[in-house]
């Protein structure tokens, strides 16, 4: 059985100032969002708080819930139900001040029974301290500067054979980050920037396909995070390894487009890079998208059948392998042209 | 190449060695090797990371300092003294008079030779200078703070009696614990965070506790509350007590705790037991303060303030306080296993009963074969028999994942179990590239056996720079991860690992068998 006809020539090339176009406007919607909402919605884990998971044998009204919380003297709290109506399930969040003494959990046991007159079960209880979730933000940004970096560093060796330059970069870029933390500098700011002169360093210095990479995974992260934020949904650390691990998996597309390139680069001496481009596209096509098809169904099924922990994380994949297989066909490899193009016109 | 039944031994060696390490966590007495740890998210238990307040450690040393100062002084004749705290770690002192300071000077000289001097004004009759302790020492004692609190803690826990208790430093003054399985956590994390600094302190008899409550109350002295509980109604109510601030034993000197029942009331009570020096002292105490109350202080709450009848010998005293069986045999384990020489404050904690555990377990399976069974019969319909190969791959995949999680010891976690279903999906793209390769080859006209060699050579390095950079991707998050995400870190690592083998070597075996010995002429791919 084949789904793409061999032989098919799409002309992907051709429509990357639609690509362009498409990929600026979903970029640039994402972080009017995130502007609109104030930043991402943290969770516990990077916010502090605490978040407590309950369950009643019957069901119990969430406004019954509320006069329990309220008696215990933690109103401000926002009671969620988890799950289908017939689990009896609730998300409760509140503050961290006040969980973190062994008393906190009996006396909550106590309120909610004799508020909702079930039988409770606390079957979760997450707590983090403010400090703890400052930390683990710096972390997190510091993780995916550097997952990108060390990414940088292995597609210009393997594909330009430019590991001296991409290295020194990455070393001198990752002691001035590090620098400037120690410094104090804030976190957002410095990766910010590491980011963007990164990407200016690149075109520089010619490194175009680790320039289309890196393009290409920031796409996907900053689209991925808008999405989040206009579902607003809650970034946890589970999310950041979705993105870490959409980060994984969009290169891992690129990178098969980019090795037909550089394979049919050897063969077709004569052909234009955009037709050599749009050819391995195609060639590639086939595997693209059945990859994506599996990597899909499977998570599809983990969203849907995993249970609500891990849901927020299938989703952020489910995402991902969207938005990542969109990039790897359309962003990626018209970087790449695009700069060739710009290099032969100032020559 | 290398010869076929070389690869073939190689393939059914490293698959015999997955089954042996997979194995112990399906039939544990089989034989004694690990089995698959499973998180704390997946068999319920408990997650807590402390702090330790090691700067309060640094403080009450100068507390100490500050009291014994006074007490050296007073020994001395200092007069004209006056003695103040300039700081939470610093003690400020004026002397003023010949005799005085030369006095003074001399116990600098002879007592206080540990502590930083910053004079600030020094003649004959007037000296003025604070004291500190040096930056050397507040380190040490900040880290000194940490062992002992990790110490006490886990002494705790094991009388406490919790199975593989995980407790561990965390950078410099954090304990990471870990207690999987535990039933009773509220319990568990009331005995771990309590300081249980046990004092015995007189009550302050020559000064009234209503004139204290209301000006404030006189040097030397504090007001501290002993806090009871009405059975009936449920209401606390707070009895102030005046007494002196200078303890005059501490759970320091204990030796013993136990759980006894009152003969009388049935109540039980701690029953203590001083070691020698704490005897001596608290008979000498109790002979010289008969008629006085002395208060049991922990934790600065007075938990009872009896009045010394007659002079105790025999190194032995109770605490009472209508105490429940479980909360007397809790405060009997934190007064053995001594105080914590700072506070700690609780920075993060999950908790997870153990029936959200197995409701993840049951989901994330189910999760797991339906997504299992739809790859199958997409590849198989796709690439026919190829494809059912790439499935048996998948599933092979799925027992190196659980032999590598065995064999470092490493653990399960829920996000753990996403990253293989995740593998699943992505661990058959490795087997796409092979074959559409190989199909690109077959429609050039090539033999089968041609075809297959150039579609294995060819996406051999395409699977290795595509692998490579998701590896770079695990491992980031491996470094930067806390508990569930490093588990997901490590099994997307070992799935990467372990898809990199089965497509390469295993398909190739496959295909080659087919080839050679079956002598196939058409593939079903």
């Amino acid at each position: 059985m084949e789904i793409i006809k061999p032989g098919i020539n799409i002309d992907f090339v051709g429509k990357r100032q639609l690509a362009y176009t498409v990929s600026s406007v979903l970029i640039v919607l994402s972080i009017l969002s995130l502007i609109w909402h104030g930043g991402p919605r943290y969770g516990i884990d990077f916010a502090g708080g605490a978040l407590i998971q309950v369950k009643f044998d019957r069901p119990a009204p969430i406004d019954r819930i509320k006069d329990g919380l309220g008696e215990l003297g933690i109103a401000g709290a926002t009671v969620q139900r988890m799950g289908e109506a017939a689990d009896n399930e609730v998300l409760i969040r509140t503050e961290a001040a006040g969980v973190d003494t062994g008393a906190f959990i009996p006396a909550l046991r106590k309120a909610l029974e004799a508020s909702s007159e079930a039988a409770v079960e606390v079957r979760r209880v997450e707590m983090v301290g403010p400090q703890v979730g400052k930390d683990l933000r710096e972390k997190a940004l510091l993780a995916i500067f550097f997952a990108l970096t060390f990414i940088a560093i292995y597609i210009s060796g393997r594909f330009e054979f430019k590991w001296a330059q991409s290295g020194v970069v990455a070393l001198v870029l990752g002691g001035a980050v590090y620098g400037l933390y120690t410094f104090g500098v804030s976190m957002p700011f410095i990766i910010l920037s590491a980011l963007i002169v990164t990407l200016v360093l690149f075109w520089v210095l010619g490194l175009k396909y680790a320039l289309g990479a890196i393009v290409a995974l920031l796409h996907d992260v900053i689209i991925t995070v808008g999405i989040f934020s206009i579902a607003e949904k809650e970034f946890t650390i589970t999310v950041i390894a979705a993105l870490l691990t959409i980060i994984g998996y969009s290169l891992n597309d690129t990178i098969i487009v980019y090795d037909r390139i550089r394979e049919n680069l050897k063969k077709l001496l004569k052909t234009p890079l955009a037709a050599v481009i749009n050819r391995s596209v195609n060639e590639t096509l086939s595997r693209t998208i059945l990859t994506a098809g599996t990597v899909f169904v499977v998570v599809a099924a983990l969203y849907l059948l995993g249970g609500e922990i891990i849901k927020d994380f299938a989703f952020a994949i489910l995402v991902g392998v969207v938005v990542g297989t969109y990039s790897s066909i359309y962003v990626a490899s018209s970087i790449v042209l695009t700069w060739q193009e710009r290099a032969r016109k100032r020559r | 190449m290398k010869r076929f039944s070389v690869r073939l031994a190689i393939v059914l060696a490293v698959i015999v060695t997955a089954v042996v390490y997979c194995l112990p966590t399906f039939k544990t007495d089989l034989w004694p090797r690990k089995r698959i740890n499973l998180g704390l998210d997946l068999q319920g238990g408990m997650h807590l990371v402390l702090e330790v307040d090691t700067a309060k450690a640094v403080q009450s040393t100068i507390d100490r300092n500050f009291l014994e100062i006074r007490d050296l002084a007073r020994k001395s004749q200092v007069q004209n003294l006056s003695l103040e705290r300039s700081g939470p770690t610093k003690i400020a002192v004026q002397v003023s008079g010949r005799e005085n300071v030369a006095a003074f000077k001399q116990l600098l000289e002879k007592d206080l030779r540990d502590l930083r001097r910053n004079i600030q004004t020094e003649d004959a009759d007037q000296l003025a200078l604070s004291l500190d302790l040096a930056d050397a020492d507040a380190d040490h004692i900040k880290k000194l703070a940490v062992d002992q609190a990790l110490e006490t803690i886990r002494n705790r826990i094991d009388q406490f009696g919790v199975a593989e208790p995980d407790i561990r430093r965390q950078g410099d003054n954090r304990i990471l614990i870990q207690l999987p399985g535990i039933q009773d956590s509220d319990r568990a994390k009331d005995l771990i965070g309590r300081t249980a600094l046990l004092e015995f302190k007189l009550v302050d008899e020559a000064h009234d506790v209503n004139a204290a409550l209301q000006g404030s109350p006189p040097p030397g002295s504090e007001i501290l509350y002993k806090v009871d509980e009405d059975a009936a109604t449920k209401r606390a109510s707070r009895t102030p007590y005046l007494v002196r601030k200078s303890a005059l034993l501490t759970g320091a000197s204990l030796t013993d705790a136990r759980v006894q029942i009152d003969s009388q009331f049935g109540e039980p009570y701690v029953s203590i037991d001083f070691d020698k020096k704490g005897a001596r002292v608290f008979e000498r105490v109790t002979g010289e303060n008969v008629g006085k109350r002395l208060a049991i202080v922990l934790d600065n709450k007075v938990y009872s303030a009896p009045t010394i009848q007659e002079k105790i010998g025999g190194g032995r005293a109770r605490i009472t306080g209508r105490f429940t069986m479980e909360e007397a045999r809790d405060l009997a384990i934190v007064l053995r296993a001594g105080a914590l020489p700072a506070p700690v404050t609780i920075l993060e904690e999950r908790t997870v009963g153990p029936s959200l555990g197995a409701d993840s377990i049951r989901a994330g399976l189910i999760s797991m074969a339906v997504g299992g069974l739809l790859v199958l019969l997409f590849m198989g319909i796709y690439y026919k028999l190829a494809g059912l190969l790439a499935v048996f791959e998948v599933l092979l995949d799925i027992l190196l994942i659980g032999a590598g999680l065995a064999a470092f010891g490493a653990t399960l976690t829920l996000p753990g179990m996403a990253g293989i279903i995740l593998t699943i999906g992505m661990a058959v793209d490795n087997n796409v590239l092979i074959y559409e390769r190989i199909r690109e080859e077959l429609r050039l006209g090539k033999t089968p056996r041609a075809s297959t060699d150039a579609g294995f050579d060819r996406a051999t390095t395409t699977i290795m720079d595509a692998n490579i950079t998701t590896l770079i991707a695990a491992v980031v998050l491996f470094q930067f991860g806390t508990g569930p995400v490093k588990g997901f870190a490590v099994t997307l690592s070992i799935g990467v690992i372990a898809s990199m083998f089965t497509a390469i070597v295993v398909s190739r075996l496959v295909f080659d068998y087919v080839l050679t010995t079956r002598k196939v002429r058409k593939l079903s791919i």
